[in-house]
């Protein structure tokens, strides 16, 4: 610990703050507190403004929070955010329509999947293409969606167990979660950032071997979730740092727009992928899962049992792929047959990595001068999307994940605004912390569940 | 590739089978006489101002298709007739009814209404935004609980309507959404806040005016939320630029993405 009256902080800042700043270096904190006892101005009762993160290890990434503390009792928190913002939807706006998923799809890290999709469902709207999807395309991106749930879920859980100093539940997380990201990597050739939806449909087919690797996830997974859960449901300290904390009922989660596990948490069972379905879910059988605790622990088992529900729907879409078996060149499309929006080119892994298939190449370089200049007009121009706007909303693990793309007319946004569900839920942090105890702080922004790459955009 | 009139769908809210690929099919109306020309004539579309002109945006190569005389003019405003279709003329009806309750005539508040690719529009005046939202939320048959933020767009051509505010609500009773736009020109960028109705946009004004520069009247704290405190600038702003620096990769030098050269 450094103590340092304010008037010999420097930098000519002295009215940033008053009284004395104390610089916390970790494990020192008593001495903290018996200096701020023996000051001359401490006076009982008295409020220390606390500065917690962005760098703190718990606090999901690079958030910021202000904390005005009296003894234990939180009496203000404010977030600060932007530490993360790396102008995506800026971005957006100098790339093709194609090209933006590689940009949006690394907002919210954690849910990479679900970005694409809403972008590209909202553009296939703009397009008047929403109907036209390949069957096999819709399945794939389900599938994908799901699979992506589950990873989110546990990258959610998981830490959480670390931060409140359960290293074990991280590590059975984290077991579990692998699993799910090495079926992504199977599938995208990434772990994250896959820019795997496109608008139109998908990047490529599943790759050989993918279906018969889901199964074996799926054959393991339901015991790994069983074990995670036997160590966690019922364990008396988790229980307790987590029962009744970070309480936001039904008027509450309105007032201040929450969805997604939160509002579930309340009892209501609103989720878009049942109210307002896309992508074909009114097809898959699978149940929301519902608590009405209003409080973390209540959202832990609600994110526990929409992991069960997502394996039940992984299954369903697997059965389907299975049975549609696997297609010759040109049948059963994974893009849409609209050769002016299409992708032309069947992706395929070579030697020197992921590009156009041999046989693509070979059409355009010796066969058709048409086909050469429709695949170069089409990579480097792109297609353009009739002007208009359009928000397509889907249910991602955080909650309501929107997509308000702007055209005008060209070949590149026009502009996209992702409405992130995290962004939206960390204003609840001061509802439900103030007139808390700050420790229970930490597993109150676990619950919220905020991803700063979505939050900061 | 994309039908102009497309058939607009109601989510789950399906009132209709499944099967029959039905539009939005007025009923029974006398016969129209100008019922076979076109909605819109030319000279309406010619008395739009020019987006772009050439085919490619490119300047200074030498043309020789002729594409580069291509002048192409910017969509007319649009204001959907009735009917619109789907739950939107009930919205449309209700509002009305909620209005005129309220002492407002329906064209005080609203601008004109655009049903397009499946979704509603309200054009709102920006003085009756706050009215109007408190309708939407309040009203038992509208219901709107949830609005998901507002988002900005900068039309820099669009002159005295520069900056738009885009709202999205969401009705979980009646299981709806509607998009509230609202416009303010560029030399007087206020528009009234709706943290007062919907506290939860607190922060998505934050963000609208951190990127754009839309003043809400009436926010409690309106701070940059995203870009840093001193930070100078609006950074989603069509007149701002993205920035960035050429790369070179093996001799070749690749200009910054926003001097590159672009189609649109």
């Amino acid at each position: 610990m450094t103590q340092t009256p304010h008037a010999a902080a420097g930098a000519g800042d002295a009215e940033a703050a008053e009284g004395r700043v104390y610089t916390v270096s970790g494990e020192d904190w008593d001495e903290v507190v018996s200096a701020a006892i023996q000051s001359d101005d401490f006076e009982a009762g008295e409020r220390i403004v606390i500065n917690m993160g962005p760098q703190h290890p718990s606090t999901h990434g690079v958030l910021r929070l202000i904390l005005t503390l009296e003894g234990e009792t939180v009496v203000e928190v404010r977030p600060a955010i932007g530490y993360l913002h790396t102008g995506i939807e800026k971005n957006m706006e100098y790339r093709t329509w194609t090209q933006g998923v590689t940009f949006c799809t690394r907002a919210d890290y954690l849910m990479p999947i679900f970005n694409e999709s809403a972008y590209c469902f909202a553009v296939e709207r703009l397009l008047g293409i929403e109907d036209k999807i390949p069957e096999r395309a819709q399945i794939i991106r389900v599938l994908m969606m799901e699979l992506n749930r589950i990873t989110s879920h546990l990258g959610g859980i998981a830490p959480m167990g670390l931060e409140l100093g359960a290293t074990t539940i991280y590590t059975q997380g984290a077991r579990l979660r692998e699993r799910g990201l090495d079926l992504l990597e199977l599938i995208t050739g990434l772990r994250m950032n896959h820019a795997f939806i496109r608008p139109g449909g998908v990047a490529q087919d599943l790759p050989p071997g993918a279906l018969e690797a889901i199964r074996a996830f799926l054959d393991t997974a339901p015991r790994l979730v069983r074990d995670l859960r036997t160590l966690i449901d019922a364990n008396p300290i988790f229980i307790g740092r987590n029962k009744g904390i970070a309480y936001l009922d039904l008027a509450g989660c309105m007032a201040l727009g929450v969805t997604g596990p939160m509002l579930r948490s309340t009892g209501l069972p609103w989720d878009l992928r049942k109210s307002q379905p896309y992508c074909g879910y009114e097809t898959y059988d699978f149940d929301v899962p519902v608590v009405d605790t209003c409080d973390a622990y209540g959202r832990y088992l609600v994110r526990m049992d929409e992991i069960t529900q997502s394996l039940r729907i992984v299954r369903q879409c697997v059965d389907r792929l299975a049975e549609r078996g696997s297609p010759g060149p040109d049948q059963d499309p994974v893009m849409i047959r609209d050769a002016k929006i299409g992708w032309p080119a069947r992706l395929s892994l070579g030697p020197d990595g992921l590009g156009p298939s041999p046989e693509h190449i070979k059409h355009i370089m010796g066969q058709s001068m048409e086909a050469l200049i429709h695949h170069f007009k089409l990579v480097t121009e792109g297609f353009r999307v009739p002007a208009g706007q359009a928000y397509a909303a889907i249910e991602s693990p955080r909650g309501e994940l929107g997509a308000h793309v702007v055209s005008d007319g060209g070949t590149r946004p026009y502009r996209v605004h992702l409405r992130d569900p995290s962004f939206n839920h960390l204003q609840t942090v001061a509802a439900v912390c103030e007139g808390g105890q700050v420790a229970d702080l930490i597993p109150a922004i676990a619950s919220i569940d905020p991803v700063m790459g979505g939050v900061d955009r | 590739m994309s039908g102009p009139d497309e058939t607009p769908k109601a989510g789950s809210e399906e009132t209709h089978g499944s099967q029959a690929p039905q539009g939005p099919v007025p009923p029974a109306a006398p016969p129209d006489p100008d019922e076979n020309l076109p909605a819109r004539l030319g000279e309406e579309r010619l008395a739009e101002p020019v987006v772009r002109t050439g085919l490619f945006g490119v300047q200074g190569t030498p043309d020789t298709s002729g594409y580069g005389l291509l002048r192409v003019h910017r969509a007319p405003v649009l204001a959907s007739p009735r009917p619109y279709g789907s739950y939107f003329d009930d919205v449309a009806d209700e509002l009305g009814r909620a209005l005129e309750s309220a002492g407002i005539g329906f064209s005080d508040a609203i601008e004109r209404v655009v049903a397009d690719r499946g979704e509603l529009t309200f054009y709102v005046r920006r003085e009756r935004l706050p009215e109007v939202a408190a309708k939407f939320r309040d009203d038992p048959a509208l219901r709107f609980e949830l609005c998901t933020g507002v988002s900005g767009v900068h039309y820099p051509d669009d002159s005295g309507r520069e900056l738009h505010a885009v709202y999205h609500l969401l009705s979980i009773t009646h299981n709806r959404r509607v998009r509230l736009e609202v416009t303010t020109p560029d030399a007087d960028r206020h528009i009234p806040s709706l943290v007062g109705v919907y506290p939860a946009n607190n922060w998505h004004e934050r963000e609208t005016w951190d990127l754009f520069g839309i003043i809400f009247d009436g926010h409690p704290g309106l701070t940059r939320i995203q870009m840093p405190d001193d930070w100078k600038g609006h950074p989603q702003r069509k007149d701002y630029p993205l920035g960035g620096i050429p790369v070179e990769y093996r001799g070749a030098k690749i200009p910054a993405p926003d001097e590159r050269r672009h189609y649109s």
